[in-house]
């Protein structure tokens, strides 16, 4: 991966803001801080979930998600559903089915107690819908300003009940690239929702569980190679850490690629780039071409799918990995990582 | 009338047969980064060079400023209000997105009225708007500091930093050894304020085919293409291809805002130098709202980064790739110089959209 190898310089070097957005500083902080003191096999791989062996070679997802989003209530959503959502799609992504949670909050002293069961009513209905539970948990309470509100933590426990092995290091040249619908969404909802954005928007967050989708999947091919949910950073981001994994190129095609109108404009009227904007209910399938045409049409079926397109395929093998972006107009380029957040607190 | 992109490209390729290589000014850094983004350069002819110009704000305001503005923000009564864009510009040791982290009172703002509203809302509070930008947000800023001035707000500021874009054309013109640029992409949104008629002199007086272009990718090759005709007659003319945007007197309410507010004076642009009547300070009477005068903050003189080629680069001197730190020290992640960090800067426009390409790093 094309990460800068950095020394850290004591008493010099500050945590800034762009360490959390999922961009370069982000991998900078991971693989050259954290990675040092946890390296495994397992961590190494820093997929969505770690897979790990169970009793009778039973294949389990793990996984953990942190959620600081601002606001905490936002246009189709708000903490408590994103908290469930993040997890359950990050087992989803591993191909995993879903079964129980953890949920680790922090509080804010003063935090109004029916805005804390709004939280908890939001994930309620998400865990219902995605047949999970909460096993276990822990609730923090800290001074007036040493949190903003309220901080939730989610961990998950996923079961692979197939032999499939869903990973960036399957994917293959000639597989075809879909998402399940349009795109930014979610990163824009939160901004508009923010008390210094004065502009009114019909965006909503498309913050949604996933899994319904990756089984309807699964069930239908068994040549998924790989999936992806496509959260902070953005599409580009995940596609750009798929072919550096995968060591492979993506043709994507920005025809293809399903952004509503309304994100569209407010994207160019604040001069960001919806490639890069957060997303909280969006799945990249990497699937043989053989079996394209009948996952997307299962893609569809889904609630979640409705929008579902085909937006790219993986050409070939390359080693330092790339995802070349065909404009409207004809023309190509290379997609690259971000190096400032775009939008901070997004999920 | 609607293009499709292939007939425009074939048409300038056409023309351009009959043409040595071209020199195309685009003055605007959103036209720098929407050529880039769409790969224009891809399907343009080779002779067609497609050369930067100073029309980043955040790019040409001198690094004394951020280093006053950064000063400002040392002290905890202060409240600055900025675009996102500014924050990460370097001044001659660090930025204001450094000093936010360590706990400055730096907010990011999308619209100026938020700082006014935050001004009016904490009265014991100094809040200080950076008023960035050329033509086209002076209004905005007008508009503010006469709000503030209705409502005796004594509380807010404005640190001015506003420039103006035809008197910067003017100098580059002036100040040419060599016939390095032979037209004008001009921009957009500056001349919905201003109108075509300081380009209509521009283009009279220096002889250079201007086009105002709207920034989609057809608008763009549309704009070029209306350059190569005009170069092919031998004519040299401003002409409108942003017609639904830009009319020929431009807006006259906004700028009668502004020279309600504001005056012309000279101007610093970083890279360039004092470049006189390019700069817009505040009329005496609005004068208790200048952040400079009421925090009395001196002059200072900051050399520019050593090796840095930003203000080469903004006059169109040279490009990103000439530049000896490009990619290599002055990353966007550790910016030496403004063109690489601002999303209007031509170096980050480069690094985003060229470097792959060519294969240069």
């Amino acid at each position: 991966m094309k990460i800068n190898n950095i020394s850290i310089k004591p008493g010099v070097d500050k945590i800034l803001l762009s360490h959390g957005d999922g961009g370069i500083k982000t991998s900078e902080l991971i693989n050259n801080l954290i990675l040092k003191y946890f390296n495994n096999n397992i961590l190494s791989r820093l997929e969505d979930s770690a897979v790990i062996s169970g009793v009778n070679n039973t294949r389990i997802a793990y996984t953990t998600d942190s959620f600081v989003v601002k606001p905490i209530f936002f246009p189709g959503g708000d903490i408590g559903k994103l908290c469930i959502c993040g997890t359950i799609n990050d087992l989803a992504a591993s191909g995993a089915v879903p079964a129980v949670l953890s949920m680790g909050l922090i509080i804010e002293e003063g935090f109004e107690i029916n805005l804390l069961e709004k939280i908890l009513e939001s994930a309620n209905k998400v865990l219902a819908e995605s047949n999970t539970s909460i096993v276990t948990g822990d609730t923090k309470v800290v001074e007036r300003n040493s949190a903003d509100k309220i901080f939730i933590n989610t961990s998950g426990i996923g079961f692979i009940k197939h032999d499939l092995n869903i990973s960036p290091a399957e994917i293959k040249p000639g597989d075809k690239i879909l998402i399940n619908g349009s795109i930014a969404e979610h990163g824009l909802a939160v901004l508009s929702s923010r008390p210094e954005f004065s502009f009114k928007t019909n965006i909503v967050s498309d913050c949604a569980p996933l899994n319904s989708l990756v089984e309807d999947i699964l069930k239908i091919s068994d040549k998924v190679h790989a999936l992806r949910d496509a959260t902070r950073g953005g599409i580009a981001t995940v596609l750009i850490e798929m072919s550096q994994k995968s060591q492979t190129l993506f043709d994507i095609f920005e025809n293809k690629i399903p952004v509503k109108r309304e994100a569209l404009s407010l994207c160019e009227f604040l001069g960001l780039d919806p490639l890069y904007i957060a997303n909280e209910g969006k799945m990249i399938v990497f699937v043989d071409s053989s079996d394209a045409d009948k996952v997307l049409e299962v893609m569809k079926k889904n609630k979640y799918g409705k929008d579902s397109r085909i937006i790219g395929e993986v050409t070939k093998k390359m080693e330092s990995g790339a995802v070349s972006y065909n404009t409207k107009i004809g023309t190509a380029r290379f997609l690259d990582r971000f190096y400032s957040e775009q939008l901070p607190r997004i999920c | 009338m609607e293009y499709k992109i292939s007939d425009l490209v074939s048409e300038i390729n056409k023309i351009s047969e009959g043409l040595p290589q071209i020199n195309i000014m685009e003055v605007c850094g959103t036209h720098t980064m929407a050529i880039g983004k769409n790969s224009l350069r891809q399907i343009l002819p080779a002779s067609i060079n497609l050369i930067s110009g100073p029309g980043c704000p955040v790019c040409v305001t001198p690094a004394s400023d951020i280093d006053n503005i950064i000063e400002l923000s040392e002290d905890h009564k202060n409240y600055i209000f900025s675009f996102g864009d500014m924050l990460k510009v370097p001044g001659s040791k660090n930025s204001l997105y450094e000093k936010r982290s360590e706990g400055a009172n730096i907010k990011i703002c999308y619209s100026p009225t938020d700082a006014l509203e935050f001004a009016a809302n904490n009265p014991q509070i100094n809040v200080i708007f950076i008023a960035i930008g050329f033509e086209t947000t002076a209004p905005l800023t007008a508009v503010l500091v006469k709000r503030a001035f209705q409502n005796n707000n004594r509380n807010f500021f404005i640190y001015n930093t506003h420039k103006l874009v035809p008197p910067a054309i003017e100098f580059l013109l002036d100040s040419e050894s060599e016939n390095n640029i032979h037209a004008f992409l001009c921009p957009g949104h500056v001349c919905a304020v201003i109108g075509s008629k300081p380009f209509d002199l521009i283009a009279e007086n220096y002889q250079k085919p201007c086009v105002i272009s709207g920034f989609s990718p057809e608008n763009i090759l549309e704009s070029i293409l209306m350059i190569l005709k005009q170069i092919e007659g031998k004519k040299a003319l401003a002409q409108i291809q942003y017609s639904w945007v830009v009319k020929q007197d431009g807006n006259q309410n906004a700028l009668k805002y502004i020279y309600e507010v504001f005056e012309a004076c000279s101007s610093s642009w970083r890279g360039i130098g004092l470049i006189n009547g390019s700069g817009l300070v505040l009329k005496n009477e609005f004068k208790d709202f200048d952040a400079k005068k009421w925090f009395a903050i001196k002059d200072r003189n900051v050399p520019e980064p050593k090796l840095c080629s930003c203000g080469d680069i903004l006059q169109g001197k040279k490009k990103p790739f000439d530049c000896v730190l490009f990619g290599k020290k002055c990353t966007p992640d550790k910016p030496v110089g403004p063109c690489m960090v601002s999303s209007e800067g031509t170096c980050a426009a480069y690094f985003r959209y060229e470097i792959h390409k060519t294969n240069k790093l």
